[in-house]
């Protein structure tokens, strides 16, 4: 009997009407996040100059070598910090980081290096354990909206596997896969080795040689106070940039969600209409070939 | 007289910014007190108070868990972990 197709039809158009529902929200949360997120991206990077600018100023005038410096020699053993989303709902946001991941940690390994995983976001951390990866750190942590302790609970885990001796899993190298904020419509994965420091900026930071510079209490300890320091404030840029990347990619990929979600709405509510009309059709061909039948039979 | 520029900035924000007459910031070997001219010090910071002195003579001050202090020609930055501001 017809109405089978009208329904199915139908209930196409309520499930993807709820399901759009669910992608406008998405998208108007991601994009009033935005903002504070980019805000607090960009409040961080004060500090960041200053270490910056302070590293180099030691390396400059103190020529001191430090361990967080020197390349490690003593272990084959190098980290690999994944920041991915917690959530899915970016479109292709967290995919794109373990794919770049991925080709590091092939490469590494290529070279010869014994790679150890530490992850940061659901999605991350999911795929990999169903995978069955051994992971060495993770973290579930609202990436969205990073916290400073979250970033320094990390730097430590990792500054703690740099600095630990070779025969307790300590690391050579540490490299993190995070992605850079482009602008809003550009973010791109990156790769970057954050230990051991390379400080060859150094020479064009500061413009005037000095060669009384004053080291409180020396220059080793001042290196030591400012290292930490470092990774740090570049581990809570990373993770600021990578929510700033996770929220502009949300934003972008629940609107073409939205879109696609309208298209199909559009798409089944004609087909329901045709499939109505064509209802309408043969039960008015019935009726009059019905009459038409009695009409003929007297 | 010259004038010092100064940045104070924790790690999520810059605090305060301007030029000042002079600076005191708690070095882990003592009070320093910095003013133009001053040779280029790079200072680690202990816990304690920063007092910066605007060129009309009224102090900024805010208590610092840590961090260090850049001089550098007349262009000082404080760099602190954390700071509570008390005004």
């Amino acid at each position: 009997m017809a109405g089978g197709k009208q329904r199915i039809y139908k209930q196409r158009v309520a499930s993807t009407t709820s399901l759009q529902k669910v992608f406008r929200a998405q998208e108007l949360i991601a994009a009033s996040r935005i903002g504070t997120a980019r805000t607090q991206m960009y409040a961080t990077e004060p500090f960041s100059k200053a270490i910056k600018a302070a590293v180099a100023a030691v390396a400059m005038h103190g020529h001191v070598k430090h361990p967080l410096t020197t390349p490690r020699t003593d272990t084959n053993r190098v980290a690999v910090l994944v920041a991915a989303a917690d959530r899915g709902m970016a479109g292709s946001y967290s995919a794109n980081i373990i794919r770049d991941a991925n080709t590091l940690v092939e490469q590494l390994t290529e070279e010869g290096h014994d790679v150890q995983l530490y992850v940061a976001g659901r999605r991350a951390v999911t795929y990999y354990q169903y995978r069955g990866r051994a992971l060495a750190g993770q973290w579930i942590y609202g990436s969205d909206s990073p916290t400073l302790d979250v970033a320094n609970e990390i730097a430590d885990t990792l500054l703690a596997a740099f600095e630990a001796p070779a025969d307790q899993g300590g690391v050579a190298e540490i490299h993190v896969v995070w992605t850079e904020f482009v602008n809003m419509v550009s973010q791109t994965p990156r790769v970057r080795r954050i230990l051991p420091l390379e400080i060859v900026d150094a020479v064009s930071a500061t413009e005037s040689v000095d060669p009384l510079y004053d080291f409180e209490p020396s220059a080793e300890e001042v290196l030591d106070a400012l290292l930490p320091r470092y990774i740090r404030s570049r581990l809570y840029y990373f993770l600021r940039e990578a929510a700033a990347s996770e929220l502009a990619s949300r934003q972008r990929s629940m609107r073409t969600a939205t879109d696609n979600a309208e298209d199909l709405i559009r798409k089944y509510t004609r087909l329901a209409n045709q499939a109505r009309q064509g209802d309408i059709t043969q039960e008015l061909t019935e009726i009059v070939s019905g009459a038409d039948a009695l009409a003929s039979g007297h | 007289m010259a004038e010092l520029s100064v940045d104070l900035v924790s790690t999520d924000r810059k605090v305060w910014s301007g030029s000042a007459r002079s600076i005191s910031a708690p070095s882990v070997e003592g009070q320093i007190g910095v003013m133009a001219g001053h040779t280029p010090i790079l200072a680690v910071m202990a816990p304690g108070t920063v007092t910066i002195t605007d060129p009309s003579g009224r102090p900024f001050e805010a208590r610092v868990t840590g961090g260090f202090v850049s001089v550098d020609d007349n262009l000082v930055t404080i760099v602190a972990d954390e700071i509570e501001n008390i005004g």
